[in-house]
């Protein structure tokens, strides 16, 4: 029971998900969108976070596995006869795999030198995408994506993916709580002494990218399920830019931090986007006074002002 | 149980490591000692990995271990502390113990097991051993020096070593607690069986627990004998002990 008492996360992330399963019939349909491209969006950077801010791998084109698993639902619903939830099992899994492909070469180098790679090979694949017309659809995208009945209207749509992220995340937590996840911090503070202990450090930290890049692959399906579209804007590094940028926003130290930032982004551009379309600006100038006054991203000002806890593989748990 | 025989590293033109040869035989309690710059931390990064030699060889129990990467290395039952401070300082003390224990016992790669009940009583005997189980549950960035210099043997005592290396546990401390530091060692040495490579300045620590003494001069070893053979040594007399 202690333990089990361990594993629950805190109360207000329960008073969140009843809130966010109640709301819908309440609000205008919009925001029911809104919501939900809060969790898919949410869901991309806690993948991407899972790596950057947990493993301080420079994932600097993390959008291009979410465009993977877009792409491959929609290649799969549109190109073949399989039923749609072969490609919902596709998306991750092709993500997975490219991540597997690119992490692989990635890893020999380290911060900034992995990251320059990574936006390389990933632009690499958005060209693939962007002007392979006859297969993927070229920059004109592939529209109209039929989804099975039962999660094709807007509010199924939105339970389906709110239930999705819920699990991923609950995973992601239990992820980095166990010993995979401890060691991976530990990496991340200093890979030179893990070494020296016996981690194998370039084996885990592709493991850990394959890991993320699946999750990422599963908020591409997501993005389908809610858009019924695909572009190449998927794969496209502004994107991922974007993404990493929710992360710091959010606080990257922090596990709910990345899915902060993603609201906060979203409603910028929904609601700033109405009245300029600068809507940049508002977000540069924002970012600007976090570097200052909030270092550590909001989510990090919160824990350190309502008890945070230091860092480490257990937690005080079980004592 | 450790033979290292006549090994090379370079820098560029400056040769760190000329042709140095040593032997640690189980249970000992083996000292490096030399003027700075004499290639002691250079040596020990050749035997754990971190560095490779261009000549050499370098064997542990039986096996070849001159070209294994660190990991492997540390999984053979080397492992070591660094001279300068090198711990995780964003993880709490217990984390950073737990991290080596939890890798020794290979689960690191566990992915939906919680980590706060793994490793825990291996993590605390360690943390009581050393004397730091009251602070286990501080950010290991804010202990002070002193601690986080016997953090480090302690993460280091995490992987359940048969050869633990110490490269300079003391630097940077106050004599009291060079003294209180060395007792430990020695204490670690005697209750865990532990066989202990290590370099240190202070020549009355070092005369007063190594049974055995490697004098290192400019990347070459001058002489390894016991302490009142290495006393009596005219060229270390000169090289070395004279400059006092």
């Amino acid at each position: 029971m202690k333990r089990l008492l361990a594993w629950t996360p805190f109360w207000p992330i329960t008073v969140i998900f009843v809130a966010l399963l109640i709301l819908p019939p309440i609000i205008p349909r919009f925001y029911t969108y809104l919501l939900a491209s809060i969790l898919v969006t949410g869901l991309l950077a806690m993948s991407l976070n899972m790596v950057l801010g947990h493993g301080m791998i420079f994932q600097f084109h993390h959008g291009v596995f979410y465009g993977v698993g877009a792409y491959a639902v929609a290649l799969i619903v549109t190109k073949t006869s399989l039923p749609a939830w072969v490609g919902f099992a596709a998306g991750p899994i092709a993500a997975a795999v490219v991540g597997l492909l690119i992490g692989w070469f990635c890893v020999r180098l380290t911060r900034l030198y992995f990251g320059m790679l990574q936006i390389s090979l990933g632009s690499l694949l958005y060209v693939i995408v962007f002007r392979w017309y006859k297969f993927t659809g070229g920059d004109d995208g592939i529209y109209g994506i039929p989804m099975p009945s039962i999660i094709s209207s807007s509010k199924s749509s939105y339970y389906f993916i709110l239930i999705i992220v819920a699990i991923c995340l609950t995973l992601l937590y239990l992820l980095l709580k166990s010993p995979f996840g401890a060691t991976l911090e530990a990496i991340r503070d200093n890979p030179q002494r893990c070494e020296a202990v016996g981690v194998n450090v370039r084996r885990h930290q592709l493991a850990a990218i394959v890991i993320a890049t699946f999750f990422a692959g599963i908020a591409g399906v997501l993005f389908v399920v809610l858009e019924n579209f695909v572009h190449p804007d998927l794969l496209f590094w502004v994107l991922s830019l974007e993404i990493f940028i929710m992360c710091l926003l959010g606080g990257w130290f922090t596990f709910a931090g990345p899915l902060l930032g993603a609201a906060i982004m979203v409603a910028l551009r929904t609601f700033v986007g109405i009245y300029t379309e600068y809507w940049t600006l508002i977000l540069g100038v924002i970012l600007i006074l976090l570097i200052f006054f909030l270092p550590e991203g909001v989510m990090g000002y919160v824990t350190e002002k309502f008890g945070g806890q230091a860092y480490g593989a257990g937690g005080r748990g079980e004592q | 149980m450790l033979e290292i025989t006549d090994i090379y590293k370079s820098f560029g033109d400056f040769t760190a490591v000329d042709g140095a040869d040593l032997t640690v035989d189980a249970g000992e309690l083996v000292a490096v000692i030399g003027p700075n710059g004499a290639g002691k931390t250079t040596l020990f990064n050749l035997i754990t990995g971190q560095l490779k030699p261009e000549d050499g060889k370098v064997v542990f129990m039986g096996e070849d271990i001159t070209y294994l990467p660190p990991y492997e290395i540390c999984r053979r039952g080397i492992a070591r502390s660094f001279q300068i401070v090198n711990i995780f300082p964003r993880l709490s003390v217990f984390g950073n113990v737990q991290v080596a224990v939890i890798s020794q016992q290979r689960a690191s790669n566990r992915l939906f097991h919680p980590a706060q009940s793994i490793a825990v009583e291996e993590t605390n005997g360690i943390l009581e051993s050393v004397g730091l189980l009251d602070k286990a549950w501080n950010t290991a960035g804010s202990l002070s020096h002193g601690d986080q210099r016997i953090l480090e043997i302690a993460i280091a005592l995490g992987n359940d070593p048969k050869l633990l290396i110490l490269d300079e546990p003391t630097a940077g401390m106050s004599p009291e607690e060079t003294v209180a530091t060395m007792e430990l060692v020695k204490r670690l040495a005697e209750t865990r069986g532990l066989t202990i490579l290590f370099c240190e300045h202070d020549m009355d620590v070092v005369f007063g627990i190594a049974r055995s003494i490697m004098v290192m001069h400019q990347g070459r070893t001058l002489i390894q004998g016991k302490p009142e053979q290495v006393r009596k040594n005219d060229e270390v007399m000169k090289a070395y002990l004279g400059e006092e």
